[in-house]
């Protein structure tokens, strides 16, 4: 098959130990499969991306407004790898160094007038043909499990206040669901009013390892107040190896896989029991990165379940799946079943046409292309466009314009 | 399909790799390991990653010892190159995906002759 690009690839591998690393470059047949695909003629938004704030924290420490954690923030900051202010986790999410692009990005070059973070950002999006990406930090994601709650509200105020003075003011393709301090009920009510209607942000974010319960009536303000403003509340998966549960395992795979799942599978269980969707029937709530095999797990246990002990849920008034099916879901990491009809099963049962979103997870290591949503067989054209922008772009309040440059698309360049 | 030159041997030691573009713009890698050389599809079967661009590593092999006791992990004899995109991993001679034998990237033909090396592709 001819590809249509104006520039052949290099004729060269490169020293993978100490030469430049472009992202580009390792993206090239992404952008390949842009061209080909034609994303040109449509709009392609990443519900779910990813940049590494700790590369910053320098800049972002200086945001945090009280002075004596700004200080000990900033002071941690010039001595990395020894023990922090902040909390971290195991994980070798390289694979032993196999992703090479996670110790390449730090050779990736950068004009030092640019803001790092959204030049590399802006060339893997137009290098798989992205539109608009909902950025989101990467260490942070962890910070739910921080010991001391006063630590978490002072990074998630310096985090969002630097995120959205040096990034969302700055690149009208970047949006961001900004940090949600979870485990201080009132400090996220006021980030919610205190930046709930700054420029690029489309709603809010708790990550889901921590051990908070959603249905706390601490928390019912900062849904209505969410509800009142039309912003989508997002929770974004990840792990906790120091789980009881989760420290029986040996291996990051088993961690990752089951962890992912295991905290959102109790937060949506909570939201769906205690009758949230009813208290709440216009709040938009999305669930991110945990694939979508456990929604539909979760969707037939809860019914069964149900139908034998409504007195146990009693603010329900409908099957536990079918508020589930109002919610949003982002698509990776996408299972790929050999058998796809059990994958097409999956979509009919979420109603993927108008509830699934499309996310990349990029940079990191078990990242998606769009390709995964384009290239099903059974998905009509209106149902690709709108899991992979369509249905975002509305959800975000986003004008669906296309904005991408495809590196070496001929036809829109 | 033609001859496309890779290299000159003299210049192509074990443990060296190149791409080569074919006249459809697909794209070769070609590997030179132990006297020996092959030649994969670039495309990872995954999703299109540059498979033959990323790490070159032994395959990991666990250890068991008398009554099946797990004593360790070492790297075998066996060499894999890995797909920088997502890691998916193919087993240099063969083209193998390890996590699925039956999965196979396309394998072509190289030559040498007259101290230079060519791939068919």
């Amino acid at each position: 098959m001819d590809i249509p690009f104006k520039n052949p690839p290099p004729s060269e591998v490169r020293n993978l130990a100490g030469g430049e690393f472009s992202t580009v470059d390792q993206l090239r047949h992404a952008a390949e499969q842009a061209v080909t695909r034609k994303y040109r003629d449509f709009v392609i938004v990443d519900v779910d991306s990813h940049h590494y704030e700790n590369e910053s924290y320098r800049e972002v420490f200086k945001y945090i407004d009280s002075p004596v954690i700004r200080r000990a923030a900033l002071e941690s900051a010039e001595r990395p790898g020894r023990s922090s202010l902040l909390n971290g986790q195991v994980g070798y999410q390289d694979i032993g160094g196999r992703i090479t692009r996670q110790r390449g990005r730090a050779r990736e070059k950068t004009e030092p007038h640019e803001q790092r973070d959204i030049v590399m950002t802006k060339r893997w999006m137009d290098s798989m043909g992205v539109d608009y990406a909902c950025l989101f930090p990467t260490p942070m994601l962890f910070l739910g499990l921080h010991p001391q709650p006063e630590i978490e509200v002072a990074l998630a105020q310096g985090y969002n206040r630097w995120l959205c003075e040096q990034i969302l003011d700055a690149e009208p393709r970047l949006v961001s669901m900004l940090y949600l301090p979870f485990n201080d009920p009132e400090a996220a009510y006021r980030t919610v009013k205190e930046f709930g209607h700054r420029k690029g942000v489309t709603g809010f974010m708790v990550t889901s390892p921590r051990y908070k319960p959603v249905h706390d009536n601490a928390y019912m303000k900062t849904y209505a107040l969410l509800e009142e403003m039309g912003k989508p509340l997002s929770f974004h998966a990840a792990y906790n190896w120091n789980d009881q549960s989760m420290a029986m395992m040996n291996r990051f795979i088993s961690v990752h896989a089951v962890g992912f799942m295991m905290y959102n599978m109790i937060h949506l269980t909570n939201w769906v029991i205690n009758g949230l969707p009813e208290r709440f029937p216009k709040l938009k709530v999305m669930w991110i990165e945990s694939g979508l095999t456990w929604v539909y797990s979760l969707m037939q246990r809860l019914d069964h379940s149900y139908m034998m002990r409504t007195s146990d849920a009693p603010a329900l008034r409908r099957k536990p799946s079918e508020y589930m099916r109002e919610m949003y879901y982002s698509s990776q990491p996408m299972e790929m079943p050999d058998d796809k009809s059990i994958l097409e099963a999956t979509f009919k049962m979420i109603k993927a046409d108008t509830q699934l979103v499309w996310s990349s997870d990029y940079p990191h290591w078990d990242f998606d292309l769009p390709s995964v949503i384009y290239d099903l067989p059974f998905l009509d054209e209106t149902a690709k466009r709108n899991i992979l922008g369509g249905t975002a772009c509305k959800l975000f309040g986003i004008d669906p314009k296309v904005v991408k440059k495809i590196p070496g698309d001929v036809v829109s360049a | 399909m033609r001859e496309l030159f890779v290299a000159r041997k003299s210049e192509f030691n074990s443990g060296d790799r190149r791409i080569v573009v074919n006249d459809h713009g697909r794209e070769v890698g070609v590997f030179s390991q132990d006297e020996g050389y092959y030649a994969y599809s670039n495309y990872c079967l995954h999703s299109g990653g540059p498979a033959c661009e990323g790490l070159m590593i032994n395959r990991v092999q666990e250890v068991l010892g008398p009554g099946k006791i797990f004593e360790g992990e070492i790297f075998s004899d066996d060499v894999h190159f890995v797909c920088p995109w997502h890691g998916f991993e193919y087993d240099l001679k063969t083209g193998e995906c390890v996590g699925n034998r039956q999965l196979k990237l396309r394998k072509y033909d190289v030559i040498e002759r007259d101290g230079d090396i060519y791939v068919v592709a």
